[in-house]
């Protein structure tokens, strides 16, 4: 893939919560990058950290969080060293976020026109006619049908899936670079999820804005992300293309999730859990993570952290599996079938990927 | 909503009739009668006064006698002050309780709101520790004991403010002050618990990714959202005022009708503490009914029109 520029660019991030029961190692050196344009999912289940890496992104952590170490870069400068005030300026302008339940992240007692207007009024210095003016270009824009008749309209008199394209009018008026969406379509009905959906990929082609979107869903994220980046207790455990991922998983957490998802091959019965619960980290393990729910843990995964092994140029993965002494062992069934198929479609799409690697 | 009016103005009557009702019974069982020098009057000229206040006749009649008079919108004369109507006496007096209760209440909730916001915002700090303890003392400590310290300290030891009387403005200071103290204690305590709960919403973490300052989320999003349920204090408020205001009326001889109140139960002056009874209630419900329709007004998910769900 060609090297495009990055918006943000995480590093080493750390971040420890302080409770009355110790320190919580939240997040545990986590690097990513955001590409101009592209949609990163962040995928993990409860507690992965996926969560607090965003709200880092924001500077909207919790007051008993620190951040140890890392850096986040945001046009070259370190959103980290920022004052609160200046993150003031960043927020709803340069990144916006979405949340997850659109029942209740919208203020009941303000019209959702003034909702909308309130970060032009913040940001682009508006006076309240003219940024209730772009708030109905915006209602327009995210398909709420007679907008003129509904600016004045209160929260409780929309459904839920209207309420999150409210959400998303508000993350999106100022047009910014990055939209963080925390897992925007949970709260919502599946037919309502697929409209959300569209509406977000169609809103990203035309405000050019890059998104990072964080679920437990894969289903959700294979036709919405362009790159996923697989999170356990605190860690990045294996990131690639959505291909890549879906296909030619190498991490036995991913494969886990991969077959705990139902897909149209799935036998009746034979869908899996992943074993066991993600580890306290209070006292976070020694060596990777997973390896106490994995079938696939060797001496080493328990004495050692696995560092990233590439697998291919953009597809790297944190398990001693890949090591080249490592015994090669069979993933479970479903992802035998997955890395056939993937094999098979790398060969006849190789020519036609070449000519755009070259530049 | 005209129907809901109705409703609820049918209420109020009906409300004020069992006050009535109940307050003429209890009224009649306290011990005495409204004759000052009893020990000195012949038995005739006993019965001849009793005769002529109508308090000869059986209990019951004297009810009906005095439910008649209110329908046709007499309160009575009162026997303390010759035959002076009732209706006069509460009218004359209503000016300086109208106006102690009105700063009172002002003050308390504007002071109240910031105390408690100012708790709510800085959580777990001194300032909200200090605001508890204030406000812990404000309902702990009761109106008369602050008003006997206010008027020690601030007016016979300093001198700054007047000690007792009602001619001027720096005359309801301290009154305002001790009838204040209550309810700002209670607006917050209550602005406070609810505005945490509100500051930890998820509409509030919106209005942080917005990009809003400090300010501007409490102003523009969580004041409001406090507020709300904030209304439904009022008539409680209201209603530990009017009792408070006639303890706080006598310690500072301001002439309202509290005090008035209090004289006229000594004296078992009847008509009187009739009518100011059915004027507390009267006064007590109509806020109530004006809290809920302002309730409607700034909430609008409970506004009662045709079009809400």
């Amino acid at each position: 893939m060609e090297q495009t520029e990055n918006v943000i660019e995480v590093r080493n991030l750390e971040i420890n919560f302080h409770t009355y029961a110790g320190e919580v190692k939240a997040i545990r050196d986590v690097s990513f990058d955001l590409r101009k344009g592209e949609t990163l999912a962040i995928v993990g289940e409860s507690g992965s950290g996926k969560s607090v890496t965003t709200r880092s992104l924001m500077g909207l952590l919790a007051p008993n969080a620190e951040i140890k170490r890392g850096s986040i870069m945001f046009h070259g400068e370190d959103i980290i060293k920022k004052s609160e005030k200046d993150m003031q300026h960043i927020r709803g302008k340069d990144i916006a976020m979405i949340f997850q339940d659109p029942m209740t992240s919208l203020d009941p007692t303000m019209r959702i026109g003034m909702q909308i207007a309130e970060p032009l009024m913040k940001h682009k210095g508006l006076k309240k006619k003219e940024a209730i003016a772009q708030a109905l270009e915006m209602l327009k824009l995210v398909g709420i049908t007679n907008p003129e008749g509904r600016i004045n309209d209160y929260p409780y008199q929309f459904s839920g899936g209207m309420r999150q394209r409210i959400v998303i009018a508000i993350a999106l008026v100022c047009y910014p670079e990055v939209l963080i969406a925390d897992e925007p379509t949970t709260a919502l009905d599946v037919t309502i999820q697929a409209q959300i959906l569209d509406l977000m990929k169609d809103l990203q082609n035309r405000i050019d804005t890059s998104i990072i979107f964080i679920t437990h869903d894969l289903g959700v994220v294979a036709g919405m992300a362009d790159r996923v980046a697989v999170m356990y207790a605190g860690k990045i455990v294996e990131y690639g293309t959505v291909d890549e991922i879906f296909f030619n998983p190498q991490h036995p957490y991913t494969w886990g999730l991969l077959n705990s998802m139902p897909t149209l091959d799935t036998e009746s019965g034979s869908l899996s859990a992943i074993p066991g619960t993600p580890p306290d980290l209070l006292e976070p393990p020694v060596g990777d993570a997973f390896a106490a729910r994995s079938d696939y843990a060797m001496k080493i995964d328990t004495e050692q952290e696995p560092p990233f092994f590439k697998v291919s140029d953009t597809h790297y993965a944190a398990t001693w599996l890949l090591h080249p002494d490592a015994p090669k062992v069979t993933p479970p069934d479903e992802i035998v079938r997955r890395q056939t198929k993937f094999a098979a479609m790398q060969k006849p799409e190789a020519p036609i990927q070449n000519p755009s690697t070259k530049e | 909503m005209r129907k809901y009016l109705l409703k609820r103005i049918f209420y109020l009557f009906l409300t004020l009739f069992i006050v009535a009702t109940v307050t003429f019974f209890l009224m009649k069982l306290m011990p005495g009668t409204p004759l000052q020098n009893e020990a000195k009057l012949t038995p005739s000229e006993k019965a001849a006064i009793l005769a002529q206040y109508g308090l000869d006749k059986p209990v019951w009649l004297q009810y009906f006698i005095y439910i008649g008079g209110i329908f046709k919108g007499s309160l009575g004369l009162s026997f303390q002050f010759s035959d002076q109507a009732v209706s006069y006496i509460i009218g004359s007096r209503m000016g300086p309780s109208m106006q102690l209760g009105g700063q009172a209440l002002i003050v308390g909730i504007i002071f109240g709101i910031i105390l408690g916001a100012i708790g709510a915002i800085r959580k777990d700090t001194w300032a909200d520790r200090l605001a508890t303890v204030l406000s812990i003392l404000g309902i702990a400590v009761p109106s008369f004991v602050l008003a006997i310290l206010l008027q020690y300290y601030l007016g016979l030891k300093t001198g700054w403010f007047p000690v007792a009387g009602w001619s001027g403005f720096a005359y309801t200071i301290l009154p305002t002050l001790a009838l204040a103290a209550s309810p700002l204690a209670e607006t917050a305590r209550f602005i406070r618990t609810d505005m945490v709960d509100v500051l930890s919403s998820d509409y509030i973490e919106l209005a942080k990714a917005k990009g809003l300052s400090k300010f501007g989320i409490v102003y523009h999003h969580a004041l409001r959202n406090s507020l709300i349920p904030m209304v439904t204090l009022i008539g409680p408020l209201a209603a530990a005022l009017m009792t408070g205001s006639m303890v706080v009326e006598n310690i500072f001889s301001v002439p309202g009708i509290g005090e008035q109140f209090v004289k006229s139960i000594l004296v078992n002056d009847y008509p009187t503490i009739m009518g100011v009874t059915i004027f507390y209630s009267a006064l007590l419900c109509l806020l109530l009914l004006l809290t809920d329709i302002v309730y409607g007004i700034i909430d609008p998910r409970i506004r009662l029109s045709g079009n809400g769900d």
